[in-house]
């Protein structure tokens, strides 16, 4: 049988052997974490301790401040040293609160847990969701609970679950689906009823065996659960080729995955949902994989929203020596780190760390017009294009190029012949494009 | 606005404290240390496909080598000098055009040498050497440089500067010597003898290539293996060939059904002259060639037609290279209207 997947794309060296078969390992409880105000997508959180309080595990410490938001808890037991900027993993300073743990990890009181969470209205179990501050853990960090509130005019009818795992190396999403099956399971269970749909389907690549295996045994019972194995090739675990490659539907350019009456979520949210709904659990740990030719010894870690990368880099046996780089998350989106001293948070998938002989210095040599990056494109724009246009300062031919359909999935970037940085040049046409477009409408108000 | 375009390139780029070295006397604080080690920055992708632009150019150098040695076994010694001269003048000019404008010098990436030895291919074995150096100081100069070197020009600087030695020498661009077989002796190439005198040469030798012709084009063979390869390793877009040699077959054996007379079957057509040359080597130059997908198809149909409108009804017996010249000219205008459509994008 030809198995499904999205038109173009990439296949990146996989590199997933270094840890994929790794079993997860909880890090040790930090003596110290950082933990950002703002970890996901919309309005940041106002902090609700102070320097010297006493804080408990799965406290909120953080609350949000409007409905695309979401609220941020204490991972650790302890004391709040200080509530100001640190450096954060995504390359800038932000507002964290700085704890000082107690070395005993003791909780606050969580409610009983609820086995029988079919009984539970919609309403309860998204309350649940939001007070547990999920995100979208594959990267995005995007609010559950606002995706599962869609308008009563754009009806659902497939939930999807996202196993993809397309970045290379990472390994998070797997090692999940082979030893936290039912968890798994249950997550998409709870997601089905909420978002009332009939059909879930399960999209995992088929460099992954194991993993489709023992979704395929823990979902036979459930006829309206599918588990579709998918041609390995990059970005599949974005929603819009995810989407397209399981159920064959095409969002609309500009549009979202609900208006095709989809919500696809990502395995780690699953989990992170059957946890918080049934055993009322806030979102305080997440996987990271801990890989790349530079680490010692690669691992799946599950660590503690805030501990310091350090902690996870000792923990696997330290840096060789000539690491050169360190990224936050996999090799085509992840973002680069200046130094270990920034904290793991809601986002981050995997700390990537590489070493010379992996990040070759490539020298750029001038668009020779190929049209690989076109032949590569998942969302079939034109990068050569774009990327020109946006280094000439040309918006508005950007803009009528579709610029802001880019996903910055790498895929140009990647196969460039001349190595031209096309992703970045993007990104900086895109932001001007978003402040073009903002002036324009401050303009006509 | 540019301004700041460089300020975040510059960000971009901020290389690397190398590895901080630790010295004797600090050796006390390295713990400290690690922990604020730097590390590279860069924007993702932090993964790059292993191609290259140099590695591309000198493949494709590569796949003209069988059709090179034949070329010189076909023609003589001789012609393996007239192949250097263009090389070398082709190499020289791009240095020093380089140096000129204070750039750095872009000989290694391999673009000079493919070019130099793309025009010494299309000329006639007997070819003065003095005048094929001109010619490649022209491609590089006029064709290329001008425009701002690699990856700028419109039209495909080796056959830029065979049409400038055309304009500008033609009686030695149209002076064909046989195979060494028959050494020094003028004959006609395939294409000419139909045209003028309505000769057919057998099929056997046209696809072997034991005739008269350019240096580098006569064994269709050996060009369609060398043409193969850079399809299989995507370094010639497939579709170019396709659209090209499709039509002229196509388009081309209708002419003959009409008037098998008049005009030569449609595989005559296909493995006479400079075409296969043209097809895999010529058009599917990356730079002067349609960027979409769609715009391929139409840049290769395009040259197709006409070249069976100059070999058919032209004055010239082969028109290989103004046909690419000619399509190379609305490669813009073609990219322009082939934007392909976005993923989940509604027509309008």
């Amino acid at each position: 049988m030809r198995l499904k997947t999205f038109k173009k794309g990439v296949h990146p060296e996989e590199y997933k052997h270094l840890s994929e078969k790794k079993s997860l390992e909880r890090l040790p409880i930090p003596g110290e974490v950082f933990i950002p105000v703002h970890q996901h997508i919309g309005a940041p959180c106002r902090p609700l301790v102070e320097k010297g309080q006493e804080v408990k595990t799965g406290e909120i410490i953080g609350q949000s401040t409007g409905f695309v938001s979401s609220p941020v808890h204490a991972s650790i037991s302890g004391k709040v040293k200080a509530v100001k900027n640190f450096p954060n993993p995504l390359g800038v300073n932000s507002l964290m609160i700085h704890i000082v743990g107690n070395g005993e990890d003791e909780w606050g009181d969580l409610p009983d847990e609820t086995q029988d969470w079919e009984n539970l209205n919609n309403e309860e179990i998204i309350g649940r969701i939001q007070k547990a501050g999920i995100v979208g853990l594959g990267g995005a960090a995007f609010p559950t609970h606002v995706k599962l509130t869609s308008p009563k005019e754009k009806p659902i009818d497939t939930f999807i679950l996202n196993g993809c795992e397309c970045e290379p190396y990472l390994t998070a999403d797997h090692r999940m689906m082979v030893e936290q099956t039912g968890d798994v399971v249950l997550g998409t269970r709870i997601l089905m009823k909420v978002l009332n749909v009939k059909r879930a389907v399960i999209g995992i690549e088929n460099n992954k065996p194991d993993a489709i295996e023992a979704m395929e045994k823990a979902t036979k019972v459930f006829d309206n659960i599918e588990v579709i194995p998918l041609k390995v090739k990059y970005p599949q675990g974005a929603e819009k080729m995810l989407i397209k490659a399981t159920i064959d539907r095409d969002v609309p350019a500009g549009g979202l995955p609900l208006d095709v009456g989809v919500v696809v979520n990502n395995v780690g949210t699953a989990v992170a949902v059957a946890d918080a709904v049934i055993r009322r659990k806030p979102l305080i740990e997440r996987v990271v994989t801990v890989t790349g030719d530079g680490i010692k010894e690669p691992k799946n870690v599950i660590a503690r929203i805030g501990t310091p990368f350090q902690n996870l880099v000792d923990f696997c046996g330290g840096l060789t020596d000539d690491t050169v780089k360190i990224i936050m998350g996999g090799p085509m989106m992840g973002v680069a780190q200046h130094s270990l001293n920034v904290p793991v948070i809601k986002a981050t998938s995997g700390i990537l760390c590489l070493t010379g002989r992996t990040v070759l210095k490539n020298k750029e040599y001038p668009c020779i017009q190929c049209g690989t990056c076109i032949g590569a494109c998942p969302m079939n724009l034109l990068p050569t294009s774009l990327a020109r246009y946006a280094q000439a300062g040309n918006w508005q031919t950007a803009k009528d190029l579709g610029i802001m359909n880019c996903i910055e999935c790498g895929s140009c970037a990647f196969v460039c012949p001349s190595k031209i940085p096309l992703v970045h040049q993007i990104r900086i046409g895109k932001q001007k494009v978003n402040e073009m477009i903002k002036r324009e409408k401050t303009e006509a108000v | 606005m540019q301004k700041e375009i460089n300020k975040m390139e510059e960000t971009k780029k901020v290389i690397p404290n190398e590895k901080p070295k630790v010295s004797e006397e600090r050796k006390p604080v390295v713990k400290k240390q690690r922990a604020d080690r730097q590390f590279l920055l860069t924007s993702s992708p932090h993964m790059v496909a292993v191609d290259n632009v140099p590695k591309i150019m000198w493949s494709v150098i590569a796949a003209l080598m069988p059709a090179v040695v034949f070329g010189v076994y076909n023609f003589g010694f001789n012609v393996l000098l007239t192949i250097l001269s263009s090389v070398i003048a082709a190499v020289a000019t791009e240095a020093v055009i380089n140096k000129m404008r204070g750039k750095e010098i872009t000989v290694g990436d391999g673009s000079a040498v493919l070019t130099g030895l793309l025009l010494a291919m299309t000329l006639p074995p007997a070819f003065p050497k003095a005048y094929a150096a001109i010619g490649a100081v022209f491609s590089i100069a006029i064709g290329k440089q001008i425009f701002g070197g690699l990856g700028y020009n419109i039209f495909n600087p080796a056959l830029l500067g065979r049409a400038f030695l055309q304009a500008s020498f033609s009686v030695k661009m149209t002076t064909w010597t046989a195979p060494v077989t028959i050494d020094a002796v003028t004959t006609a190439t395939p294409l000419g003898s139909f045209k003028f005198e309505k000769v057919m040469t057998p099929y056997f030798d046209l696809f072997m290539g034991k005739i008269g012709g350019c240096i580098g084009e006569t064994s269709a063979l050996l060009i369609i293996i060398g043409g193969l390869y850079l399809l299989l390793k995507k370094y010639a877009d497939w579709r170019i060939p396709v659209s090209y040699l499709g039509t002229v077959f196509v388009v081309g054996g209708i002419f003959w059904l009409i008037n098998p007379d008049k005009y030569p079957d449609p595989v005559f057509h296909l493995f006479s002259g400079g075409l296969m040359l043209g097809a895999f080597f010529m058009a599917t130059d990356m730079v002067t060639s349609p960027i979409t997908p769609k715009g391929t198809w139409i840049y290769g149909i395009g040259a197709g037609i006409v070249l069976l409108i100059i070999r058919l009804f032209g004055g010239l017996p082969e028109g290989v290279m103004y046909s690419i010249l000619f399509m190379n000219a609305f490669v813009p205008l073609i990219n322009r209207y082939t934007r392909p459509k976005i993923f989940g994008e509604v027509k309008k």
